[in-house]
């Protein structure tokens, strides 16, 4: 039994007067102690809806949560609020995209982190700040006894990201979802936020989901992908795989659009057509196929289901033959 | 769903060529028209092409060039005695040669003054001092009507469509308000064919001209917003950050469109990125920016592969490739701290502070000088021969 197992989730929002939406669709995937899971995908693809279900953090009106999620052989859905709030912070930690909006402006950093160290580990006074001095120079942060006095606005973004880290971190959690915890950053603030989350992984053996939409930061922390487009999971299979021989079209598709670095001179980028707004219902077809080059008539027409084959899970009628994923695949790109 | 279908993205090119016919060359601006403004669509290129220009290697004149460009910022202080205290120093002395008909990349951490120089150039903010000339013409002189006529020449992209798009105005009325503001174009009927031409232009379907920016997705907000910066035929683009707020499947389509036009219209690009793979894929030449001043200049290709200041070494080695064989391998150089202030910069080399092979002697006291390491290679850092031949090494705890 994984740590996490996550079951057929699905999340529907209800407004009034309005269609429902249906944001995540059946989604499983479990995760170990000391592993790294991505979850890619774009913007409406449902990648962060799914962390919010797992963290219980979706409004209870308006958010209806199907499935099942499994901590630990604990289920979280349906959980009490007060149980729950024990779990979070504690076993369970979550990093945002955006750490301004994500720390409170009128408190100081100090007061932030030593909250995190009160309610979970009982601590107080100056253990508690003698702590949460600790735990910001492990994640980089200069001057922590300074750092600690000061409020948000007066850090640098990625000095904010660590003290987002520092407090996600504080109560050595066992499993942290980081949701595109570096997509506000400069690369080379980024570099160092990755290497921590590495380190974080390797030392204290947390299991990590990754979500982002960065097909190479994927690369170089995940052990496994889920790429995921519409609310479904349309492809997961282990990096390797998935970067050498993707076969979704939907995954070559974002591997042959993004630059690489170094890629040969004048290769030219491959967009795929469209946005991702022109879907079909997965009730009754494939949502990719509007956008879908291989798309065949039965795509419009019969819902694929995600079949696992060897290595890799595959939602597609018709999948890309291994030559061509050989092409666009990491292997065929480099220079 | 409410969302418009886009209509040509499908082959990710944009429609029918042929709309630069109508462009009247009397409009190609003052100062002589140059070749570069209006080549024929789809003919062989009358101006220089981007790889023209990258392979030739020729010094062609360059468009637009900028010396000495500095845009210091006062900080106030006091509410009665307004008093100056200092400057913030974003562009802090550059010089700029904007190859005619290519493409220039800016690339450089958030704050380190790329938009602030692209804005200077086109004097959206006015520079502090410093020259611009563009086809011989002194732009930081220019005044009133002169002015007027020269912006014409020179147009910006931003990077969030949904911000610089006005929300009450429709797509017809966005983009006929320049030709009728510069009267490029007059009478009604006739700017309503130059717009549903524009709409063509950038691939977007002619109804588009009556709905209004929400109604369309990122990428074809992007479309309108270039589709406005091309509708007077500027001989200059400059794209600040012109895909970074869009989806990764759709930034494939705006630089390809970006491409295609400069191709098609001969502009010149300045495009400002952080994203080094996208500038490193559109530019010809790229300019690395810390703090206020470029420290490495080269060719696009060369960068990646010959980098030789610290920074750009360790800016080229930080950003992740989607190649986990090559990830697990490749060394990365972590850069310590943040970037300083630019109101109070360091002493000597900027980036001293951070920098992994920084020396006891000369970095701190002397202002290294932009000079030529290599052939149309410069580099502002005293020790760039020595660090390249190895000889010295960075400091360990920086190399993961």
């Amino acid at each position: 039994m994984s740590l996490l197992e996550v079951e057929d989730l699905s999340v529907v929002f209800s407004r009034r007067g309005r269609r429902d939406v249906r944001a995540v669709d059946g989604v499983s995937f479990s995760v170990d102690a000391g592993q790294t899971l991505g979850v890619v995908g774009e913007s409406g693809s449902g990648k962060s809806v799914t962390s919010l279900a797992i963290m219980g953090l979706l409004p209870r009106r308006g958010a209806a949560v199907g499935g099942e999620v499994t901590f630990g052989g604990r289920k979280l859905l349906g959980m009490r609020r007060d149980e729950l709030r024990d779990l979070r912070g504690k076993e369970l930690a979550m990093i945002f995209q955006d750490p301004l909006s994500a720390l409170n402006p009128v408190v100081p950093i100090g007061r932030q982190v030593t909250e995190v160290l009160t309610r979970h580990r009982g601590m107080t006074g100056t253990d508690a700040r003698r702590e949460a001095a600790r735990l910001l120079d492990l994640v980089g942060i200069p001057d922590p006894d300074r750092r600690l006095r000061e409020y948000p606005h007066q850090l640098s973004g990625g000095m904010r990201q660590r003290a987002l880290i520092a407090m996600a971190v504080a109560c050595q959690p066992k499993l942290l979802i980081a949701d595109e915890p570096t997509t506000a950053l400069d690369v080379t603030i980024q570099a160092q936020i990755l290497e921590l989350l590495k380190e974080l992984v390797r030392q204290e053996g947390t299991a990590l989901v990754l979500i982002t939409h960065d097909l190479g930061v994927v690369a170089g922390l995940c052990d496994r992908v889920n790429v995921m487009y519409s609310g479904r999971i349309v492809e997961a299979a282990d990096r390797r795989t998935l970067f050498v021989d993707p076969r979704h079209p939907y995954t070559t598709g974002l591997l042959g659009s993004i630059p690489r670095l170094d890629s040969a001179e004048g290769a030219p980028l491959l967009p795929i057509p469209g946005s991702p707004t022109d879907t079909l219902p997965w009730s009754s077809a494939c949502a990719f196929a509007p956008r879908c080059a291989r798309s065949l008539e039965v795509c419009t027409t019969v819902t694929p289901d995600l079949e696992p084959d060897g290595r890799r899970a595959l939602r597609c009628h018709n999948p890309v033959p291994a030559e061509e994923a050989a092409a666009v695949g990491a292997e065929g790109r480099r220079e | 769903m409410s969302s418009v279908v886009d209509p040509v993205g499908r082959d990710g090119s944009a429609g029918p060529a042929g709309r630069d016919d109508a462009a009247d060359p009397a409009d190609r601006g003052p100062a002589g028209s140059t070749a570069a403004g209006s080549t024929a669509a789809g003919s062989t290129a009358v101006g220089p092409t981007a790889a023209g220009v990258a392979a030739a290697g020729e010094p062609a004149a360059p468009l637009l060039s900028a010396r000495g460009l500095e845009v210091h910022f006062p900080i106030r202080r006091g509410l009665i005695l307004d008093r100056t205290i200092g400057h913030v120093r974003a562009v802090d002395g550059v010089d700029l040669d904007l190859p005619r008909g290519g493409t220039y990349g800016l690339v450089g951490e958030s704050g380190c003054g790329k938009s602030t120089l692209g804005r200077a150039l086109l004097r959206l903010v006015e520079p502090t001092a410093g020259t611009v000339t563009m086809d011989g013409v002194d732009v930081l002189a220019l005044k009133g009507e002169a002015l007027r006529m020269q912006r014409r020449r020179m147009q910006m992209v931003f990077q969030d469509p949904l911000s610089s798009l006005d929300p009450r105005q429709s797509v017809e009325s966005i983009l006929s308000e320049p030709l009728q503001t510069h009267r490029v174009v007059s009478g009604s009927a006739a700017r309503a064919t130059r717009v549903r031409e524009l709409l063509d232009t950038v691939g977007l379907p002619a109804s588009a001209a009556g709905r209004y920016p929400h109604e369309f997705s990122g990428g074809q907000r992007q479309r309108i917003g270039i589709a406005r910066a091309v509708a007077l035929e500027p001989a200059l683009i400059i794209a600040d950050e012109p895909v970074s707020a869009l989806d990764v499947s759709i930034q494939a389509q705006i630089v390809n469109l970006l491409e295609e036009l400069q191709e098609r219209l001969g502009l010149t690009y300045l495009v400002i990125a952080h994203d080094l793979a996208v500038v490193r894929h559109i530019s010809d030449v790229i300019g690395v920016m810390y703090l206020g001043v470029v420290v490495e200049q080269t060719a696009s290709r060369r960068l990646y592969t010959e980098p030789l200041h610290p920074y750009t070494r360790a800016l080229m080695s930080a950003v992740p490739i989607p190649d986990p064989d090559l990830e697990d391998s490749r060394q990365r150089i972590l850069l310590s701290g943040d970037l300083p202030s630019p109101a109070n910069p360091p002493s000597g080399c900027r980036f001293r502070t951070r920098c992994p092979w920084v020396q006891e002697t000369r970095c701190a006291d002397e202002v290294p000088p932009l000079r030529e390491v290599r052939p149309d290679h410069v580099v502002a850092c005293h020790w760039a021969e020595q660090i390249d031949a190895g000889e010295i090494r960075p400091r360990a705890d920086a190399i993961v």
